[in-house]
């Protein structure tokens, strides 16, 4: 055969398996929408979205999914309000801290967490995390400190907040969406910390030198240089990691108390999207609006991890091209 | 020589990376208020030898020193060395232009932020200061919030003198400042070290031995980590004692 022949069957061969895969997920992206269409078009697009009432086996049925989406966000937000910090700090130290040898460590370490299997993290929770919280913590907080702070006759100690204690700590079963936030802390962790890792060490050897040349120490260079400059590889790795954290389904299916209502407290249950879809498609009968509205879920939750995808994106780009126009 | 008006006092200094012996056992002494050039082919360790000055060979994991380098007659390797303070007192200007990538103002509010300065007016009257005394002030007096980054390598540079300047050091350490930098802006640079010698104390180590010439009080010619002279610079490059020196200053290697 003429080499030009291989070449080209080669070009041809990979560019077929190439969009062969592109496809796929198109289709797959196509049957998604076209699926989730029935139920808005049937409902109502503000009713669905905005309904307080999921009982979707119920007669008649109904699909309001706010709970759900209500249950996402808390569980989002518990989550992020723990794991970007934590996540953070971990890369800080991990980039600028730590020892050679242990960074070496750490950081496979570290990344092979990414990896863990959110089935154990999920089964971890259930039977270690949930019991300590409603068995052992829950005592604590909403019997022995109320009692506590009522002998010592303190006023608004030994009354407001002893009553707060009271009422607001009291766990009534360890599958909540603070079980769920823990746990899908330990998912997110490695996802941030290894991104943000990565954005940290990428900072030129040349600001620190300049930093520390100016007779700036440790801290102040970390805080006043090195973090500054990588603050659009943060804000990846975090919304990455809230990525991560919307997406994930087996946690959230198995521990987050499954309720599908509205959580006001952060020790109240929750049905998150994935969890969800997980627990119902099953039970759905094939193309009935139940099946429809659970498609109906998939779509806004690949909306809203498509969003921030493409918002890192752009975060990305706009950094790399700040790099390029430097003229160092 | 008189001893005394030395600001830096080399003695039998010597600097390890790891098993390798960079700069062997140099004695050297600087002059306040004098440009000393260091010479010599890459890889002599002229580099080393400055950037163990402000001690900025900390930063390298396995480097270990012998010998003293005395700051004003004090040690600066003791431990109990105030290691930021010497950074302060003597600072750095590096081969490729670096400022942070913020804007004029905050690259040369650097510095005395980190100090603990606060006061607007007073960063204000610090910046517009050490920009001037950089000869930076006319060019970027109506673009001092935009980007240091968006100025040109000259102007960087001279943004980087600056930002040391504002620290109000005593010594200032080039390592090859104008290397990255067309004519023009060298000769800025070169005018600039010029007039900043009148108050501060220059070392500056270049690979341009007509740079050298030109700017420098003091001359040391350093060859495979050794200081083989130093003198007057016109003594040096007109009558140099020995034979390697007078080799290299003349083009026969380098």
């Amino acid at each position: 055969m003429r080499w030009q022949t291989k070449e080209k069957a080669v070009e041809r061969i990979v560019s077929a398996v190439g969009l062969f895969s592109v496809i796929v997920l198109l289709l797959i992206g196509f049957f998604l929408f076209k699926e989730a269409f029935f139920i808005f078009y049937k409902i109502g697009v503000m009713k669905v979205l905005f309904g307080m009432a999921w009982y979707p086996t119920y007669e008649p049925p109904e699909f309001g999914m706010f709970p759900l989406i209500m249950g996402t966000v808390a569980v989002t937000i518990l989550t992020s309000l723990l794991a970007i910090p934590l996540g953070i700090a971990t890369a800080v130290y991990i980039a600028e801290v730590a020892h050679h040898r242990v960074k070496e460590i750490l950081k496979p370490v570290i990344e092979m967490l990414a990896s863990f299997p959110s089935v154990v993290l999920g089964f971890f929770g259930m039977v270690v995390v949930a019991p300590i919280l409603s068995n052992w913590l829950s005592p604590i907080l909403s019997e022995h400190i109320p009692e506590l702070l009522r002998s010592t006759g303190i006023p608004l100690l030994s009354t407001t907040v002893a009553d707060f204690f009271y009422d607001k700590l009291f766990i009534a079963s360890g599958l909540n969406i603070s079980t769920a936030a823990l746990m899908l802390t330990a998912r997110a962790i490695p996802v941030i910390s290894s991104i943000a890792e990565d954005a940290l060490t990428a900072v030129p050897r040349t600001y620190r030198e300049a930093s520390y040349s100016l007779g700036a120490g440790k801290w102040d260079t970390i805080w006043r240089v090195v973090i500054p400059s990588s603050v659009s590889g943060l804000s990846v790795a975090v919304i990455l990691g809230i990525g991560t954290i919307v997406g994930e389904t087996m946690i959230v299916l198995m521990v987050a108390g499954g309720a599908a209502v509205i959580p006001y407290w952060i020790f109240d249950a929750a049905r998150p999207m994935p969890a969800a879809i997980a627990a119902e498609m099953a039970e759905a009968p094939f193309r009935s609006l139940h099946y429809h509205a659970l498609f109906g879920i998939g779509a806004i939750l690949f909306l809203i991890t498509f969003g921030l995808s493409l918002l890192s994106d752009f975060i990305s780009k706009k950094y790399r091209s700040v790099r390029i126009g430097e003229k160092i | 020589m008189v001893a005394g008006k030395n600001i830096f006092e080399l003695k039998d200094f010597s600097f390890y990376y790891g098993d390798f012996l960079a700069v062997k056992s140099v004695n050297l002494g600087i002059e306040a208020r004098k440009i000393t050039a260091i010479i010599g082919p890459s890889g002599c360790g002229k580099s080393t030898l400055l950037r163990s000055l402000n001690r900025m060979n900390d930063l390298i994991l396995t480097s270990r020193v012998e010998g003293e380098v005395l700051f004003h007659g004090v040690d600066i390797y003791r431990k109990d060395t105030d290691v930021i303070e010497l950074r302060k007192r003597v600072g750095m200007v590096f081969q490729k232009p670096n400022p942070f990538p913020s804007s004029v103002y905050e690259n040369v509010c650097y510095g005395p932020r980190i100090r603990g300065i606060k006061k607007k007016s007073q960063l204000d009257e610090i910046v517009e200061n050490a920009l001037v005394r950089a000869d930076l002030w006319k060019e970027v007096k109506d673009k001092l919030h935009e980007s240091g980054m968006s100025l040109s390598g000259g102007q960087m540079q001279r943004l980087c003198i600056a930002r040391s300047l504002a620290q109000e050091p005593e010594v200032l350490l080039f390592d090859e400042p104008t290397s990255a930098l067309d004519p023009i802006s060298t000769a800025n640079i070169e005018n600039l070290l010029q007039e900043l010698r009148k108050t501060i104390t220059i070392v500056i180590v270049t690979h341009n031995m007509q740079q050298a010439a030109r700017i420098s009080d003091y001359t040391a010619f350093m060859y495979l980590g050794e200081l083989i002279e130093f003198g007057e610079t016109d003594t040096i490059f007109v009558n140099p004692y020995n034979k390697l020196t007078e080799e290299y200053i003349t083009g026969r290697f380098g």
